[in-house]
Formats: C-alpha cells, sequence, structure tokens
C-alpha cells in the first residue's frame, strides 16, 4: 500500500520509495533516509508532532511537515 | 621519532568522541575560541609510546563533510586547508559500534581527503549485550584502514589506538570508493581543469554553502563548474546512496548482528519518557528538582564567597594607606571580582544538570516532547535548551542555540533568552520582594513571597515566548524550517565527562562575561568617586557647612553621600530623573539602573552606597534603610508598592548585560540584533512599568 512517512501508525514499518527532495534536509538523507531503506515510526510526540522514527539504524525526530514528504510502501506484516 | 604529532579526533555526534579525547588527554586540555567564532577549539596533548608527544584537536561532532552548522564548518575548513597550523599528520574516527552503518558515512568522506585515518570503533563493550560481531581484518582491508576496538566507558583499548597513531605511517592514504562515479563527465572535466587538486575537495568546495567563507571557493566560482542548489543537491543524495551501497556491501560480511540478544531498553524508556502525559509530569518535576537544587544547594557557598569578597575588601581597606588605590582595588577591583565569583556555584550547578541531561540521552526527549509547543512561536524543540540554560546566565545559553541548525529558530532563541529569569535578577528581586510584599502566607503554606518570586520567573518565560512570536511574525520565513534530532541511546553519564564538562564551561563563563563585568564594575567605581568641580572635592566642608552638627560616622557617611549625588555617576542619574520618574523612580535609583549594565545584581550594592551605609555592608541594614528612605518631592515612601512592581517589571524585561550582548554580536556576527536586543527589550521594560506605576500609584 502506497502512502507517505506521515501517514503512518505507530509501530509500523514502511519502505521509502521516493522523496521530494527539495523538501528533505540534507542531513536526514545523510542519516540514512534513502530510498529503497526500511522505516519504522516508533513514537509520535503526545501533540502528533513530531515523529521520532528507526530508519537505516539511525533512530531520529522529524516534523510531519517532512514526514508528508516521503513516499513509502508499507510493509506486509504477514511477510516479515 | 621526536617531536609532536597532530591527530584530529573526528566523529557523528554522540559517539563517545568527547570521552576518547578525555581519555587521551586527562587534564591536559585547553579550551578556546577559533578566532572571530565562538566555536570551541578543544586541544589537548598525550603521551605516545616511545618518546613522541601527540597535540590532539577534538573537532566538533558532524554528520558529514557537508556543514550545515558552523560548528560543523569548522571541521572541513581545517581538513582542506593543508597549511592550517592544525592540519592533522593522522585523522581518527570515532564511531559507536551500535550505529556503524550511519558512522561510517562520514569515515568514507575522511578517506577521500587522503589523510591517514585510523577507524576507532567505540562502546566495544556493548558488543556481547547487543549481540554484535565483527570481522576486523576483513572490514581493515575493504575500509583501507586500520581498526581500534575501544570503550570509553570501562577504558579499554586506549592503549591499542595510541600504537596506532605512532605507526600512522604505515596507514593506507588510498580511498575506500570513487564518489566520482556518480556523474564521471562532469567530474572528468573538473580533474582536466584543476589536475593538481584532490577531486574530492574540488566538490566539496563547490558544493558548500557560499557564505562559509572557503578558500578558494572565489576560484571556482563562476567557471562553468558552478551549479544550482537543486542540482548540487541532486548529486549530494547520489553520493550519499553511493556511500551508504558500498558501506551495507561492507557490512554485510564484515557485521554480524545476532538481534535476538537484544534487549531494548530504549523503546521501554522512551514508552514512558515520551508518552503524552507522564512525559510531561516527568519532565516538569525534573525541571522543580533542578531549580530547587539549584538554589538550595547554591546558599551556603554563595554566602560564603559574600562574606570572603567582604572579609577581602575590608581587609585590604584596613591595611593599605587611604587613597585612590586601596579604594580601587577594595571597592572596584575585590568587588568586581566577586560580583562574577558568586554566580559560580549556581552555574555549576546548572551546567552539572544539563551536562547530566544530555550525556544520558533524556534533553533529546525533551526536545522531542516541546518541539510541537513552541513551533507555533518561531523556536525549536531545541531551543528549550537554551531557555532552560538561561536561568542561570544567559551567556552560555545563548551559545548552547547552536544546536539549532535553521537559522532562523536560531536566531529567535537567540534574541528572546535574555528574557528569561537569570541569577542576577534574583538579589534584585530578593530585595525588592522583602521591601513591597508582606511575609504573609496563603493556605497556610505558600509564602506570598515566594509565590511573587515564583511569578517573575514565569513572567521572563512569557516574555521570551511573547517576543518570539512577534519576531516570528516579523522576520521574513522564506527559509523552510528544517528540523531533524537525532534521539541517542540512552547511557549512564560518566561522571568524568560531566565534571569536565562543567569545570570547562564555568571556566569559559568566568573568563568571558568575568572581564566585561570586571572591566565596568571599574568604571562604575571611577565615575562613582569623582567627580567635576567643588561640589565634589569640597564635600566634607560643604557637609559641615550645611548641616547640624554630626558624630564622625555620621558625617563619614553623609560626606560620602554628598560626593556621590555631584559624582559623574550622581549626575548621570540626575540627568536621565525626568524620564524615569513617570515610573517612579529617584534619581539615587536611576544611579543604580546606571551601574547594572555592568550586572544586573550592582543594583543593591549601589544603592548601598547611595543611602550611604557605607561599611555595614549587610542586606537588613540595607533593606532597612530602603525602607525608611522617604521622597522629599510626594513625601511618601521611595520604596512604595507601585515603585517597587514598576522596579521588578523593569528588571524582569530591559535588557542590562553588557555582557549578553556582546555574546549576540558574537554568535550573529552582526551589531544589528544585539542592538534589537537593547532597545526592543529596554523600551519594552520602560513602557510596561510605566503602566503599572501608572495604575498602582
Amino acid at each position: 500500500m502506497k502512502t507517505t512517512l506521515a501517514a503512518l501508525k505507530k509501530g509500523q514499518k514502511a519502505t521509502i520509495t521516493d522523496f521530494n527532495i527539495d523538501a528533505i534536509p540534507l542531513k536526514l538523507l545523510e542519516m540514512g533516509c534513502l530510498p529503497g531503506n526500511v522505516v519504522e515510526l516508533l513514537q509520535i510526540a503526545p501533540l502528533g508532532d513530531p515523529l521520532y522514527i528507526n530508519v537505516n539504524d539511525s533512530h531520529v525526530a522529524i516534523r510531519r511537515e517532512t514526514a508528508l514528504e516521503i513516499d513509502v510502501e508499507l510493509l506486509d506484516v504477514a511477510s516479515l | 621519532m621526536a617531536g609532536s604529532l597532530k591527530i584530529a579526533l573526528i566523529g557523528n555526534p554522540n559517539t563517545g568522541k568527547t570521552s576518547v579525547f578525555n581519555h587521551l588527554t586527562g587534564l591536559n586540555q585547553q579550551v578556546g575560541n577559533y578566532p572571530g567564532i565562538t566555536v570551541e577549539r578543544k586541544t589537548g596533548s598525550c603521551k605516545l609510546p616511545g618518546i613522541v608527544k601527540g597535540n590532539i584537536i577534538d573537532l566538533p561532532g558532524t554528520y558529514s563533510l557537508n556543514a550545515s552548522s558552523m560548528d560543523e564548518n569548522v571541521v572541513i575548513e581545517l581538513l582542506l586547508n593543508k597549511t592550517d597550523k592544525d592540519y592533522p599528520d593522522v585523522a581518527v574516527v570515532v564511531t559507536d559500534v551500535e550505529n556503524l552503518k550511519r558512522n561510517l558515512l562520514l569515515f568514507t568522506q575522511i578517506k577521500d581527503l587522503e589523510i591517514p585515518t585510523i577507524l576507532a570503533i567505540n562502546m566495544a563493550d556493548r558488543m556481547d549485550k547487543k549481540g554484535i560481531s565483527l570481522d576486523i581484518p576483513y572490514l581493515e582491508s575493504r575500509l583501507n584502514t586500520k581498526i581500534a576496538l575501544i570503550s570509553s566507558r570501562k577504558g579499554t583499548g586506549i592503549a591499542d589506538l595510541k600504537e596506532l597513531i605512532v605507526n600512522y605511517k604505515s596507514l593506507s592514504t588510498e580511498p575506500c570508493l570513487h564518489a566520482s562515479s556518480i556523474d564521471p563527465d562532469y567530474f572528468n572535466k573538473l580533474r582536466k581543469a584543476f589536475p593538481n587538486e584532490l577531486l574530492y575537495k574540488l566538490w566539496l568546495l563547490i558544493s558548500q554553502d557560499a557564505n562559509f567563507g572557503l578558500s578558494h571557493k572565489t576560484e571556482l566560482m563562476g567557471t562553468s563548474f558552478t551549479k544550482t542548489r537543486a542540482d548540487l543537491k541532486r548529486l549530494q543524495q547520489k553520493e550519499t546512496i553511493k556511500r551508504y551501497q558500498f558501506i551495507n556491501d561492507v557490512l554485510k560480511v564484515g557485521q554480524v548482528i545476532d538481534t535476538s540478544k537484544a534487549k531494548d531498553l530504549r523503546a521501554r524508556l522512551d514508552r514512558v519518557l515520551t508518552h503524552k502525559i507522564f512525559g510531561y509530569v516527568i519532565f516538569l518535576g525534573i525541571l522543580m528538582l533542578i531549580f530547587q537544587s539549584i538554589f538550595s544547594w547554591s546558599e551556603l557557598p554563595m554566602g560564603l564567597i559574600e562574606e570572603g569578597t567582604a572579609w577581602l575588601s575590608n581587609f585590604v581597606l584596613g591595611n593599605m594607606a587611604p587613597g585612590k588605590l586601596s579604594d580601587l582595588l577594595a571597592n572596584g577591583v575585590i568587588a568586581g571580582i566577586g560580583g562574577v565569583v558568586i554566580f559560580i556555584p549556581q552555574i555549576a550547578f546548572l551546567f552539572l544538570f544539563i551536562s547530566l541531561l544530555e550525556e544520558s540521552g533524556y534533553m533529546s526527549r525533551v526536545v522531542f516532547l516541546m518541539d510541537r509547543l513552541m513551533k507555533p512561536f518561531g523556536l525549536s524543540g531545541k531551543s528549550v535548551v537554551p531557555l532552560i540554560s538561561g536561568t542561570a546566565c544567559a551567556i552560555p545559553a545563548i551559545m548552547a542555540a547552536r544546536n539549532i541548525e535553521n537559522w532562523r529558530e536560531r536566531l529567535i532563541t537567540i534574541l528572546v533568552t535574555p528574557f528569561t529569569t537569570c541569577s542576577a535578577r534574583l538579589p534584585v528581586y530578593i530585595i525588592l520582594i522583602s521591601l513591597i510584599i508582606p511575609e504573609t502566607k496563603l493556605a497556610g503554606i505558600f509564602s506570598l513571597q515566594g509565590l511573587t518570586l515564583m511569578a517573575l520567573y514565569l513572567l521572563g518565560f512569557l516574555g521570551a515566548i511573547l517576543s518570539a512570536w512577534i519576531l516570528n511574525k516579523i522576520l521574513d520565513a522564506k527559509h523552510k524550517s528544517f528540523f531533524v534530532a537525532e534521539m541517542p541511546n540512552y547511557k549512564l553519564p560518566l561522571l568524568k565527562n560531566v565534571g569536565l564538562n562543567v569545570l570547562e564551561k564555568t571556566k569559559a563563563f568566568v573568563y568571558g562575561a568575568g572581564k566585561i563585568i570586571l572591566a565596568l564594575s571599574i568604571i562604575i567605581w571611577f565615575l562613582g568617586s569623582h567627580g567635576p568641580g567643588d561640589n565634589f572635592s569640597n564635600a566634607e566642608e560643604i557637609v559641615k557647612g550645611q548641616q547640624r552638627p554630626l558624630n564622625p560616622e555620621e558625617l563619614d557617611d553623609a560626606v560620602a553621600a554628598y560626593q556621590l549625588e555631584h559624582s559623574y555617576i550622581g549626575i548621570m542619574g540626575k540627568t536621565i530623573e525626568p524620564v524615569i520618574r513617570p515610573l517612579g523612580y529617584d534619581w539615587k535609583i536611576g544611579v543604580a539602573i546606571v551601574s547594572s549594565f555592568a550586572a544586573r545584581e550592582v543594583f543593591v550594592g549601589t544603592l548601598a552606597t547611595i543611602y550611604n551605609i557605607g561599611s555595614t555592608d549587610n542586606e537588613v541594614t540595607i533593606r532597612e534603610r530602603m525602607d525608611s528612605e522617604i521622597d522629599p518631592i510626594t513625601g511618601k515612601k521611595v520604596f512604595n508598592f507601585a515603585t517597587g512592581i514598576s522596579l521588578l517589571l523593569f528588571y524582569a524585561f530591559a535588557m542590562q548585560c553588557i555582557s549578553t550582548l556582546a555574546i549576540t554580536k558574537k554568535e550573529t556576527n552582526s551589531w544589528k540584533w544585539p542592538l534589537i536586543q537593547l532597545f526592543g527589550m529596554s523600551a519594552f521594560a520602560y513602557v510596561v512599568s510605566l503602566i503599572a506605576y501608572q495604575l498602582l500609584k
């Protein structure tokens, strides 16, 4: 199922398919937030923003507005 | 081989790089600044096997060689400039065994610069627990390097690292991958145009933001090699992907992780510490604990320092021939130094807590919890750290704003941080509150005076938030706000790291702010002890002539008061009296406000001098004297409720700290922002105090 990183629920994993490069800070790419990598949504801050993710073994917090620019393909839990 | 070896420690943040530095150098460290900027420059020396001395420079933590902050830029500037006096003979890249994949990105970039590079894999003691095993010989051959497995926590592997450093000449300088394959045409042309330069170095020069002022940059500008920002970013993305492909390839064979062994403490702690209710409750609890302990623990040492300073002053006055010199020493220099030293306990305790919170990894969770609350005000979750630190002193707090990557959010944070109630306001608050607020208790427990003090802290915070909101509306928002905060693993703080950090930050405060406070204390002493014309020099005759007979002590005090009135500073106070009269202040308070520009707490001491208490430097006496002061014009108490509230508000909001202005100038690299702070905050303070006084009088 295609969606954006911002739409994931807590604990869900997805593969990054594409993103709007102009809206993503380079630092995030360097942390491993790149197409093909698996991203897991670990926590959502109490007010719904920011999001705490694990991508490429990097644990980072990003804002929802950034997450909206990252397209992901939800991993089927059954196939894991 | 004799002589000394230059070693650079490089690494991502949160890899324990500083602990490695502390292990290598012990207490042989110097902390300074890079010329012209306030980025800390940490160096130290270390004894290496043989007779070699190592000079180690601990470079600021960076995720890659693409600089996005001043700190990171320092790393690039040094590594690109072979003529820099710190240019390393050997680079040690410190990595965290649990984050090897990401940490190796920076390593591969350093390798491209063809500097002899050692890979130090830190936190090796956690490998068993995390089920990680490494094939060191394989990694060494693929990465063209030598590896030291170390644990800065347990202190193991440091000897191996030293051994590798000494034998740095045997290290390969061959890059581990060829980044130029991301755009072969472009890089071939670049190579032909600059055959004598390192290709990766050229690429870094081209791809960095122009305002970082790198050498050579101008040579490359205007050539056909410049690219648009968007194109550059696409290439940087390709480069990053390429590097990760290589790293993944290497680690697939060189690293095995048995995930079944990994017990995840992080997830469990995160669930509690970032919980939507407990998260905030715990944070508030920790904050209250910090404030409570800062104030109650510092009480004793601060009292001792105060007594010590007074004793020293009296000692000088008693044992030196009376005259200008002893007066300068006792009332200018010693009082000035005392005014700096008095803050050491509070600042040290505050840094102790901040450093514990940062070392343990908790501070990142606070950033995560607070970001959404701060964002509407143009601030970032990372602004919380400066705003908390501001309760000790705005100077280190403004410096702590550096890790905010977005310039606009950082600027707003810097501009509003001085509103936070710093420890210099405290003595002023305490004496004014005791004058105008009765010592009653509400509901039997809450002291009204205590509640007033708390309200003032809250007011400072509201001032900061409100002005951030206004600045957010005014400042143009063409930059998109980026927010990326690493959430490091939880760690038990290392005592040595925390101790050294507290020592270093406190020293920086004493030397940095201390110089200015001391200089101003001397200037104010001069202005207060000199004056133009007969009124000042013949004060004794004039006082004797116009007043009823006085006993010698009363006469001395009366002369001192008369002299002060006709000294330069007294004249300044009288000059501004028409301006401050509507706020309820007389010229004496004016003098105290003028001298407060050195440091706010000078207010109390200045009033003591003005109300000719002279020798008895005792808070109760000052308070009684202030309480009995009658305004000759209105016939009412000078420190009545309306004036008191007006003064409290003035001290809460006015920008009265030259050291803070100096640090803002340094951090923003422009006079514009400190001037905005000075006039904006002071005008706001004036208006608020005016309204308060006019309503209450």
